[in-house]
Formats: structure tokens, C-alpha cells, sequence
């Protein structure tokens, strides 16, 4: 595992203390673009946490983007986000 | 506030549907930017869009209207929708176009 990827797992355990979390680093498929200039890395984030349960998708996304505050304007360029409770997860497998 | 929020304001109060992206829909210049502009011209609904690589202003300064890190960003009447990820899940399940037919129902006739 990169130490990217580290520091973003480490963010999210902490904050939301997730049942599944599943970062991938898509840095690779990105290299060259122009976006990816200013060195932070694409990655795509899977995370099932009861801290979601009954917040609607922006104030998901707004929970995982305040755990990883500092890192999103160093390590991270894009973050693509899928944030599910655990009942959610089990009636869509 | 200070001027380049003012301006964003203006925007996103005067286009119903509004998305600023890297790129333009015909061009967009980053993967993100591109789904979320197809999946609004999907819904056949007009929509404005602000290239930010061509705004550094707003580029820079965008972010902390609605506390929000990264483009795109998509604004249907007034409010922050999301970026492309809850772009697209809205439009798989149908929720954008209810949300976009919404925004621009009282457009056809007022104009």
C-alpha cells in the first residue's frame, strides 16, 4: 500500500470508523493530465459507515472530504467517493 | 462577502441548472468534468457551465462558496448538488431529472 493511500485510511478510520473501507489508488490511469499537474493523486474511495445513516449523498461526501481536510488540498487532486450505511450495503450487494 | 464570491453568487442565483467544470461540455478537459456534463445534457434540460481553467478567480476561490474541495460542481436552483460522483448516482436513479425539470419548469413560460 502506498502512503498516500495510508494517510487517507488512517483519516477515515479515525473519523468514521468504518465496517468496509476500500481505497484505491487510480493515480496511474491519470498521469499526464493536465489536472494531475499539481502532484495529488486520483482515488477512488468505497466506505460503509453508520455515521451515514440518515445524511443524504452531499453530506456524505462533505463527512469524508472534512476527515481528509489537509490532505485534499496536498495529496489528493480527485476523490471519487461511494458512501454507504451498513443496511444499505446489505440490500445492494 | 468579497467580489469573486458576489460573482459566483450571480451565477449560481441566475442559471437554474449551472455546472462549473474543467473544459466545456464540447471539450472538457478532465474525466469528472465529463461524465457529470453528460449526464446533465442527458437529461435534455438547458444548462450553464463555467470553464474554471479559464477563471483562475473562480478556480481558486470556488471551493469555499459551498465548502466544497474539488470540480465539478453542479448547482440546480441555487444549491450545491454535488460533484460527479452524486451527479451520476442522481441521474441512475432518476432523481436528476426531477431535479432539473424542477429548476427550469417556471422557464418556458416566463420567457
Amino acid at each position: 500500500m502506498n502512503e498516500r493511500v495510508a494517510r487517507i485510511e488512517a483519516r477515515l478510520r479515525a473519523a468514521l470508523a468504518p465496517d468496509e473501507l476500500d481505497i484505491v489508488d487510480d493515480s496511474a490511469a491519470h498521469a499526464g493530465h493536465a489536472g494531475a499537474r499539481s502532484g495529488g493523486g486520483h482515488f477512488n474511495v468505497y466506505i460503509v459507515a453508520a455515521a451515514f445513516a440518515g445524511r443524504s449523498p452531499i453530506q456524505r461526501h462533505r463527512l469524508v472530504h472534512q476527515a481528509l481536510a489537509d490532505l485534499m488540498s496536498s495529496d489528493i487532486h480527485a476523490l471519487s467517493i461511494k458512501a454507504l450505511t451498513p443496511e444499505e450495503r446489505s440490500s445492494h450487494p | 462577502m468579497d467580489d469573486v464570491l458576489q460573482r459566483i453568487d450571480q451565477q449560481v442565483k441566475n442559471n437554474p441548472v449551472l455546472i462549473y467544470m474543467k473544459g466545456t461540455p464540447q471539450m472538457p478537459q478532465c474525466g469528472f468534468s465529463m461524465r457529470a456534463s453528460q449526464a446533465l445534457a442527458a437529461t435534455g434540460v438547458p444548462f450553464a457551465y463555467v470553464n474554471v481553467l479559464e477563471d483562475m478567480e473562480i478556480f481558486q476561490n470556488l471551493p469555499r462558496y459551498a465548502d466544497w474541495p474539488t470540480f465539478p460542481q453542479i448547482y440546480i436552483a441555487g444549491e450545491l448538488v454535488g460533484g460527479c460522483d452524486i451527479t451520476l448516482e442522481l441521474y441512475q436513479s432518476g432523481e436528476l431529472q426531477k431535479l432539473v425539470d424542477t429548476a427550469t419548469a417556471g422557464q418556458d413560460t416566463a420567457g
